[in-house]
C-alpha cells in the first residue's frame, strides 16, 4: 500500500464541523486511528467520547504524535490549514475542501515546495487502504476490498464506480487515492504512479482522468519511461463541450491538450490499456492482471 | 467571472497600463458624447462576453461622426453571434467607442496560472492578434513562458527577458516591464484567473498600448472582492446557469435529448460519454454534488424536465454521501404531481439503495431500473428514439 499504513495516526482539522463530524465517525468505524482534532478556540475539549481537540496543529502534533491530517475547514481558511499542518511537521495532508481560491493554492504550493510534505487534494475524497483498515476522507469503505490494484483518480464518484466494479469482480485494492478535481492538485498522477510502481503490494494501476490540463499526458510520459506494471485508464469528458467548466474547477477544455481524445492518445501510445466505456473497466483489469 | 472589454481596460488603466482613448456607450446619444471626447477615425466595439467579434461584424471602423452614429444604431440592441457564443448569440447592450490606431506591431501578452508548474506565468508572443493556441502548436519558438514566484512578483530581469523574446528595442524595456508588473499587481489584487492583452501593440510613436483586453476573475475568490459584484452583467449569462447557481447544482445545457441527473462531476461527464457511446446525445450535464437535500433534488429534477428537448431521462448515481432513498422520494414527488411523458431510466448504487428501489416500485410509476452502466445507456437512447416515449 502507499501513503498510509496500519500505524498511521490521523488528525482532523476542523473536526467540530458537521461534515467533519459525520466523516470522522465513518473513518473511525472503518478502523482509522484518529488521534486528535483541531478547531481554533475549542482546544481542551473532546470530540465524541475521547478524541482530544486542540487549538493548533503544532500542539496537536506534539501531544498525539500524529503523522497525517485531513482538512475539512471552509475554503477561505483551507490554505492556511494546509500550511499550518505542513509547518507543524505533518507529512501527509489530505484536503477535502472544495472552492479554494487559486492564488491561495499557488501560495501553499510555493510554501511547501521542496519540503517533502505531501498534500492530497484539495477538492478530493481522500484515500483508503483496505488491508490497513485506514481511510482518510470521505470514500465509502464498504465497497472496497484488500487486494493488489492501485487506483488513482481525479474524480470522487468515478473512483467509487471503479472500486465497486473491481470488488464485485473479485479484484481488491492496495490503495485508492482521490487526487481531486482542482486545477492545482498537491499530488498528481505521476506522483501516485511513482508510489504504486515502488509498492510491493500493487500489481496493476487504474488511472481515472478527465478533461482539462495535461496531467494525463505527463502521466503517459512517466509510464513510458518508468512504469513496468500494467495501467488501465479511463478519461471522462469525451463528449464535453469546449470552454465550459464541467463541475470540477479543473475540468475545462481550453485547448488541444486538455481534450479527452488527446489524453487517450498519449496514454495509448505509452502502452496504457485505455478503455472508452467505463463499463469495461473490470474486464480490462482482469486481462491486465492475467498478463503479468 | 467574465467582464466586458471596457471594464477590463478600465482596470488595466488603474494599474498603469496604457489603453486607447475612449469610453463606453449604451445609446446613440452616449456614442455622440464619447466621440466628442476621443478623436476620429474611431472604432466601435460590441461589448459581449465572448470573443470572435471582429469576424462576426461586432467591430466597426468609423471614419466620420455620421458613420459612427450609424454603426452605433446598428449594433446597440442587436444580438451578436460569434464562434464562441452559441447559435442564439449575446445581446449588445453597450459599445466601446475608441480612437482607431494603426499599430506598427502586434504582440500577445497574458498572465495566468500554469497548471503543470503550479505557478503563475506570463505567456507572450511576437505573433499578436492571432489565436495563441495555434501559434503555440505551429511555431512554439514564438511563444515565451515566464514563471512568476508569487512571493517575489515580476522581477526586472524578466522584463528584459520578455522584451528580448518579443524582439522589442531596448527603449521599450521600461514600458514593457511596467506593463508586466501592472498586470501582476492587478492579477493578485483582484484574484484574476486571466489578464490578457491580444493584441498589445507597438504604435508608430513607440508606445505600448493594450488594444484589446480580457480580464476574468476566479469565482472561488469572489467572496473577498465585494467591489467586483458591480462589474457583473447578468444579461450576458445563460438564465439556466443562474438558476442552477441558485439551486446549488452544476448544470450545463447541451444539444441532445437525453436528460441526465448524476452525482459527482466525473460520473456526470462519464454518463454523457456513455450516452454518446450508445449512439445518443445528452441534453445536459447535471451534477447534484455530494449531499443534496430532497428539496434540492426535486429542484434539479424539475430543472432537467423543464427543458423541452428532453425525451428521456437517465438518473445515474453512486450514493456515497448522497442517500439513494432521498433521491427516490424526490423522483416520486416530481413525477406524481404531473403528467410526465418522459421515460425514466434509473441506475442507483450505494447508500440505502434497497430502500430507494422499494419506494420507486411502490409508486407504480413507469420507471425502468437498470443496474448495468452500458445497458442503462442503451435503454435511455432507445427510449428517446421512440416517439411518445414508450419503453
Amino acid at each position: 500500500m502507499i501513503l498510509v499504513n496500519r500505524d498511521t495516526r490521523v488528525l482532523v482539522q476542523g473536526i467540530t464541523g458537521r461534515e467533519a463530524t459525520f466523516h470522522t465517525q465513518r473513518c473511525i468505524e472503518y478502523g482509522t486511528k484518529v488521534v486528535g482534532g483541531v478547531t481554533p478556540g475549542k482546544g481542551g475539549t473532546t470530540w465524541g467520547n475521547d478524541v482530544p481537540v486542540f487549538d493548533t496543529v503544532e500542539e496537536a502534533k506534539r501531544r498525539t504524535g500524529a503523522d497525517a491530517s485531513v482538512i475539512f475547514v471552509p475554503a477561505p481558511f483551507a490554505s492556511d490549514a494546509i500550511m499550518e499542518a505542513a509547518d507543524a511537521g505533518i507529512q501527509t495532508i489530505v484536503c477535502i475542501t472544495e472552492h479554494i481560491p487559486e492564488m491561495d493554492e499557488v501560495r501553499w504550493h510555493q510554501h511547501i515546495r521542496g519540503t517533502g510534505v505531501r498534500v492530497i487534494g484539495p477538492n478530493c475524497p481522500g484515500l483508503i487502504a483496505p488491508a490497513a483498515r485506514c481511510k482518510i476522507g470521505i470514500m465509502p469503505g464498504n465497497i472496497t476490498m484488500p487486494g493488489n490494484v492501485g487506483v488513482a483518480s481525479r474524480s470522487g464518484t468515478l473512483t467509487y464506480e471503479a472500486v465497486n466494479q473491481l470488488t464485485l469482480n473479485g479484484m481488491g485494492q492496495s490503495t485508492c487515492v482521490g487526487l481531486g478535481g482542482d486545477p492545482l492538485p498537491g499530488t498528481t498522477f505521476v506522483d501516485a504512479l511513482r508510489l504504486f510502481q515502488d509498492d510491493a503490494d500493487t500489481a496493476a494501476v487504474v488511472l481515472i482522468g478527465e478533461i482539462g490540463g495535461s496531467s494525463e499526458q505527463e502521466a503517459a510520459e512517466f509510464i513510458r519511461t518508468s512504469v513496468t506494471k500494467p495501467v488501465v485508464a479511463f478519461i471522462a469528458g469525451a463528449s464535453a463541450p469546449e470552454g465550459r467548466r464541467m463541475g470540477h474547477a479543473g475540468a475545462i477544455i481550453t485547448g488541444r491538450a486538455s481534450r479527452a481524445s488527446e489524453k487517450q492518445r498519449a496514454l495509448s501510445e505509452a502502452g496504457v490499456r485505455v478503455i472508452e466505456n467505463l463499463g469495461d473497466l473490470a474486464a480490462e483489469m482482469r486481462r491486465a492482471l492475467a498478463s503479468t | 467571472m467574465k467582464i466586458h472589454e471596457y471594464q477590463a481596460k478600465a482596470l488595466l488603466n488603474q494599474y498603469g497600463i496604457p489603453v486607447p482613448r475612449g469610453g463606453v456607450a449604451a445609446s446613440v446619444e452616449d456614442t455622440g458624447a464619447r466621440l466628442s471626447e476621443t478623436s476620429l477615425p474611431a472604432v466601435l466595439k460590441a461589448q459581449i462576453h465572448a470573443g470572435g467579434r471582429g469576424k462576426a461584424g461586432g467591430i466597426l471602423p468609423a471614419a466620420t461622426r455620421e458613420e459612427a452614429l450609424g454603426g452605433a444604431r446598428r449594433l446597440l440592441g442587436s444580438r451578436l453571434t460569434t464562434r464562441q457564443t452559441g447559435p442564439d448569440g449575446l445581446p449588445v447592450n453597450s459599445i466601446l467607442v475608441e480612437e482607431a490606431m494603426a499599430p506598427e506591431r502586434e504582440l500577445y501578452f497574458a498572465l495566468l496560472i500554469d497548471r503543470s508548474a503550479r505557478l503563475p506565468a506570463i505567456i507572450a508572443s511576437d505573433a499578436g492578434g492571432m489565436d495563441i493556441e495555434e501559434v503555440a502548436a505551429n511555431e512554439p519558438e514564438r511563444v515565451a513562458r515566464l514563471h512568476i514566484d508569487p512571493l517575489a512578483g515580476v522581477l526586472p530581469y524578466q522584463g528584459r527577458t520578455l522584451a528580448r523574446r518579443l524582439k522589442l528595442p531596448a527603449a521599450l524595456v521600461p514600458q514593457l516591464t511596467d506593463i508586466a508588473r501592472g498586470a501582476w499587481r492587478l492579477f493578485v489584487d483582484k484574484d484574476c484567473s486571466l489578464v490578457e492583452m491580444n493584441p498589445l501593440v507597438v504604435t508608430k510613436d513607440a508606445r505600448l498600448v493594450a488594444l484589446d483586453a480580457k480580464v476574468a476573475f476566479d469565482d472561488n475568490a469572489l467572496f473577498r472582492h465585494p467591489e467586483l459584484a458591480e462589474l457583473r452583467d447578468v444579461s450576458q449569462e445563460d438564465p439556466f446557469d443562474a438558476k442552477a447557481a441558485d439551486i446549488g447544482v452544476n448544470y450545463i445545457r447541451l444539444d441532445g435529448d437525453i436528460g441526465c441527473l448524476v452525482n459527482g462531476a466525473g460520473l456526470a461527464m462519464a454518463t454523457m460519454d456513455l450516452v454518446t457511446w450508445a449512439g445518443g446525445q445528452p441534453a445536459n450535464f447535471l451534477d447534484v454534488g455530494g449531499g443534496p437535500s430532497e428539496d434540492k433534488l426535486v429542484a434539479a429534477l424539475e430543472m432537467m424536465l423543464s427543458d423541452p428537448k428532453v425525451r428521456a431521462a437517465w438518473v445515474n448515481v453512486f450514493g456515497g454521501i448522497l442517500r439513494c432513498d432521498l433521491l427516490a422520494t424526490a423522483i416520486v414527488r416530481v413525477l406524481k404531481g404531473r403528467d410526465v411523458r418522459v421515460p425514466f431510466i434509473v441506475r442507483m448504487n450505494g447508500t440505502n439503495v434497497e430502500q430507494a428501489m422499494a419506494t420507486l416500485r411502490q409508486s407504480g410509476l413507469p420507471i425502468v431500473f437498470e443496474p448495468d452502466l452500458k445497458e442503462a445507456a442503451r435503454r435511455a437512447v432507445a427510449a428517446a428514439r421512440t416517439a411518445g416515449g414508450s419503453l
